[in-house]
């Protein structure tokens, strides 16, 4: 009952904004932001078409979710036990974060094919690399100091103490990369595409459908492609829920 | 269940020193520690900041290595005590892992140990039981008080039914009166299981009041000043707190402590001009 | 900053700068290990040059360095090694040197510099309406429940929905040039500075804001003088993302964005010239990426600068 009432008014403003779009959009702007009807309906025309590309990207981008956390974790793994290799890799983990990473995704398309959904697995799979890779390795180290000298007094061999400290203590730090990833897979994937691909994904139906004038279209695959990374958070989410349900209680915000 | 009685520890301390090197040069935490502590004893260490008492506990189990002298823990050597799992030891913050309940933080030790399943759960629950929260099994440490938390941590120390059980300063972060009940609690745990016991505190009352012996230490270096041995009557109570006899022992440790008094029954003693 | 994982921007990458490590006696000092991390870096971008032009010596095209008459065949072949795919380290060096194209008259490192400084103006611009923008919205919602219970399940949303994807788009839909690209880059600036001076303004201990109501400050003092202060630190997280993040923006719209100039519009062209000259994109990439670094160093500087000047003193607010 209480959801209810906190889900009212964000519910208001989203009813609100759809209809001051419908009724707005007028004289040119109607052909560029087309009403909500006319995307709706231009949907349920193509739905195939959308259907099926919404289906290649969401695999492009989550085969390269999966391959940017599992290298982003066997990174994270080897580099916690070294200090030396920590403070070589992580700095250059952080400055990627400012580099525009999304500027190599040509050199992707040239190195494993423009038609090849590899390439753009690869840019999304670089995409996530590098946050899940600095959260594993915050979480592997970050850990109390008196929790490592409690095991120390029980003689805790090291990949014990790696078994049943360290790695709980990462899967907070774990599945907050894991949630910014499943967003950065879909950019990854969609701005890959956008730098060339097959025509059966969402950034070609996007680019081609704005290039012809369709502009209900390229919305409806526009929202589709947000769609499927909100799922895939959302997805991130509930695993994190049943994986470490201790750690929604204690985190109240 | 199993009434307990294990081959108490005696602890030897002889000439047990450490240096801590800064960058500002060395710095002598602790000086010539002599100590002998005989099995079942329950010995408390106070002091001011500085005097060394937690870095001493920390020798003690091996958790630091001293810069001279010998520690000897059951006639081995404090590392070897430690390879064999023979302390219990309870810090002064909880130290619970927040993503296991109650029952598998007591149960970590046993883990570590390789105890075998059905073994495992019976000694959790008999540790919860002697602690007293045998109902809160599957809560989660957040879920539970300060104190309690505090209590599941002196469980899971008593888990591997050590022969030593080190305390640094446990109930510091509590409030009085949970203190006072947990101090009888201790008291309770100690009657029933005759470990040793090696208890850091700042409260001179709670020194008084669970221990045979009580070791005032002074800071820089760190030393033992004065030894007082309590021979209130056993088993304490909140009865003990009110003899005359308790407040002639708190007074006894408070003089040690201000360092008015020498003597005592080991250790090397200095007669100190003031406060340390 | 706390150390809890927090469900916060983009990339949590640059969050707090550098992952705290407790420092355990034996341990360097910071000092000593952020010379060690500088030196570490260059080693890094060292043994980088040495894994490429190593892993070409092992398995890419025949070396022919005439000027040096030095020439050996590889053993094995990956194609992504070639040099068309990977070319030499010093073949793109040399190439900064050499005009941008065909009858031009000024070399690729002018041309680029230019693109650079191009797209790093929109850039800013977006960023600074967007940081401005957020400052606002975060300060509206903090004072008033209504609107923040309306509006901030959508901003939070938003982070999971590729903006950036959306760029192209937003382009077209608001007519080519420069403005569209400027709105991408606010609209990806402000919504991470939104969610971080939400949790900055009200970061500050309950205690302070007593102690104000005590003096009978009224609620514009307590946010100008304690919520302000407090959120500042949260600020430059947020903005150290917003930097990477409208730098991305600004990139992938100069694209479709129609605009002749800037560093998406090089990439584009230089991708379409690949076959001719593979160095030159790679050019721009080392740029796009020098332009990042750049800029980032920048809002690291500011904030120095910032926190060091209200640290200074008992009279800062």
């Amino acid at each position: 009952m209480r959801f209810a009432v906190r889900a009212v008014p964000p519910l208001l403003v989203l009813v609100v904004v759809i209809v001051l779009w419908e009724m707005s959009a007028s004289g040119a702007g109607r052909r560029v932001i087309p009403p909500p009807s006319a995307i709706l309906s231009s949907g349920i025309e193509n739905f195939e078409q959308l259907r099926r590309a919404t289906l290649a990207t969401s695999y492009e981008a989550i085969g390269g979710f999966i391959l940017g956390t599992v290298g982003g974790l066997l990174v994270a793994f080897a580099t916690s036990r070294w200090l030396t290799a920590r403070d070589v890799l992580l700095p250059v983990a952080i400055a990627s974060s400012a580099i525009p990473i999304i500027a190599v995704a040509p050199i992707l398309n040239n190195w494993f094919g423009v038609l090849n959904p590899v390439s753009k697995m690869m840019m999304a799979a670089l995409l996530v690399f590098f946050p899940v890779l600095i959260n594993s390795t915050r979480g592997l180290v970050e850990v109390k100091p008196a929790s490592v000298e409690l095991m120390r007094s029980y003689a805790a061999s090291d990949v014990a103490v790696l078994r049943k400290l360290r790695v709980p203590n990462m899967l907070p730090f774990l599945f907050t990369a894991m949630k910014v990833g499943a967003t950065l897979a879909f950019i990854g994937a969609l701005v890959g595409e956008y730098f060339g691909g097959s025509s059966d994904v969402l950034g070609f139906v996007v680019l081609t459908s704005m290039s012809s004038g369709s502009f209900a279209l390229a919305w409806a695959g526009i929202l589709l492609g947000a769609a499927a990374a909100i799922v895939a958070y959302l997805i991130v989410s509930i695993i994190e829920r049943v994986a470490i349900p201790w750690h929604s209680e204690l985190d109240a915000s | 269940m199993t009434s307990h009685s294990p081959a108490a520890a005696a602890v030897r301390l002889a000439g047990v020193e450490q240096v801590f090197t800064t960058s500002a040069g060395g710095m002598k935490a602790l000086e010539d520690i002599n100590l002998s502590v005989a099995p079942g004893e329950f010995v408390s260490l106070i002091g001011p900041s500085g005097c060394g008492k937690s870095t001493l506990l920390r020798i003690v189990g091996d958790l630091i290595q001293p810069t001279a002298g010998v520690v000897e823990v059951n006639g081995k050597s404090a590392h070897e005590a430690r390879v064999k799992r023979e302390y219990g030891m309870v810090f002064q913050a909880p130290v619970l892992f927040d993503w296991r309940t109650v029952e598998a933080n007591v149960r970590l030790p046993l883990e570590l140990m390789g105890m075998e399943r059905r073994q495992r759960e019976a000694r959790v629950r008999e540790m919860l039981e002697l602690v007293e929260l045998g109902s809160f099994i599957r809560h989660y440490p957040h879920q539970l008080s300060g104190g309690m938390q505090q209590r599941v941590a002196i469980a899971r120390a008593l888990a591997l039914e050590p022969t030593l059980l080190l305390m640094d300063e446990p109930f510091g972060a509590l409030d009085e009166m949970t203190r006072e009940r947990l101090n009888s609690e201790v008291l309770r745990i100690w009657g029933q299981t005759r470990t040793t016991v090696i208890f850091v505190t700042h409260s001179i009352p709670e020194a008084v009041f669970l221990s045979t012996r009580v070791v005032v230490m002074s800071p820089r270096p760190g030393r033992i000043t004065h030894i007082v041995d309590i021979d209130l009557d056993q088993p304490r109570n909140d009865q003990s707190r009110e003899t005359e006899r308790y407040f002639e022992l708190v007074t006894d440790v408070r003089e040690g402590l201000r360092g008015r008094r020498s003597g005592g029954s080991e250790g090397r003693l200095r007669a100190e001009g003031g406060i340390g | 900053m706390s150390t809890e994982p927090e469900v916060e921007l983009q990339s949590s990458a640059a969050s707090t700068g550098v992952p705290s490590v407790p420092v355990l006696p034996g341990e360097p000092s910071r000092r000593q290990r952020a010379v060690r991390r500088a030196l570490s870096f260059t080693l890094f971008v060292l043994g980088i040059g040495i894994v490429w032009e190593g892993a070409k010596w092992l398995a890419g095209d025949k070396w022919r360095l005439t000027s040096i008459g030095y020439e050996h065949t590889p053993p094995f072949r990956i194609q992504q090694l070639s040099d068309l795919n990977l070319p030499h380290l010093w073949d793109i060096a040399a190439s900064f040197g050499e005009p941008f194209q065909r009858n031009a008259n000024y070399s690729l490192l002018n041309y680029l510099i230019d693109q650079a400084l191009f797209t790093w103006g929109e850039a800013l611009v977006g960023f600074g309406v967007g940081a401005a923008i957020g400052l606002a919205l975060a300060s509206i919602f903090v004072h008033s429940g209504l609107l923040e219970r309306a509006f901030v399940p959508y901003v939070v949303a938003s982070q999971t929905v590729p903006i950036v994807a959306l760029a192209p788009l937003i382009v077209v839909s608001f007519g080519r040039g420069l403005t569209s690209i400027v709105i991408i880059a606010t609209y990806l600036t402000f919504f991470p500075v939104t969610i971080a001076v939400m949790r900055g303004l009200r970061s500050p201990d309950p205690r302070a804001v007593e102690l104000m109501r005590s003096y009978a400050g009224s609620r514009w003092d307590i946010y100008r003088k304690v919520r302000l202060p407090a959120s500042i630190p949260y600020l430059f997280t947020a903005l150290k993302i917003a930097a990477a993040a409208s730098l991305v923006g600004t990139i992938i719209g100069e694209g479709p964005g129609g605009v002749q100039q800037g560093l998406g519009r090089a990439i584009l062209t230089f991708n379409q010239q690949y076959i001719t000259g593979p160095e030159k994109l790679w050019a721009t990439i080392i740029v796009a990426a020098g332009v990042g670094l750049l800029f980032f160093m920048m809002v690291q500087l500011a904030e120095a600068l910032v926190v060091r000047r209200r640290g200074g003193g008992p009279r800062t607010a």
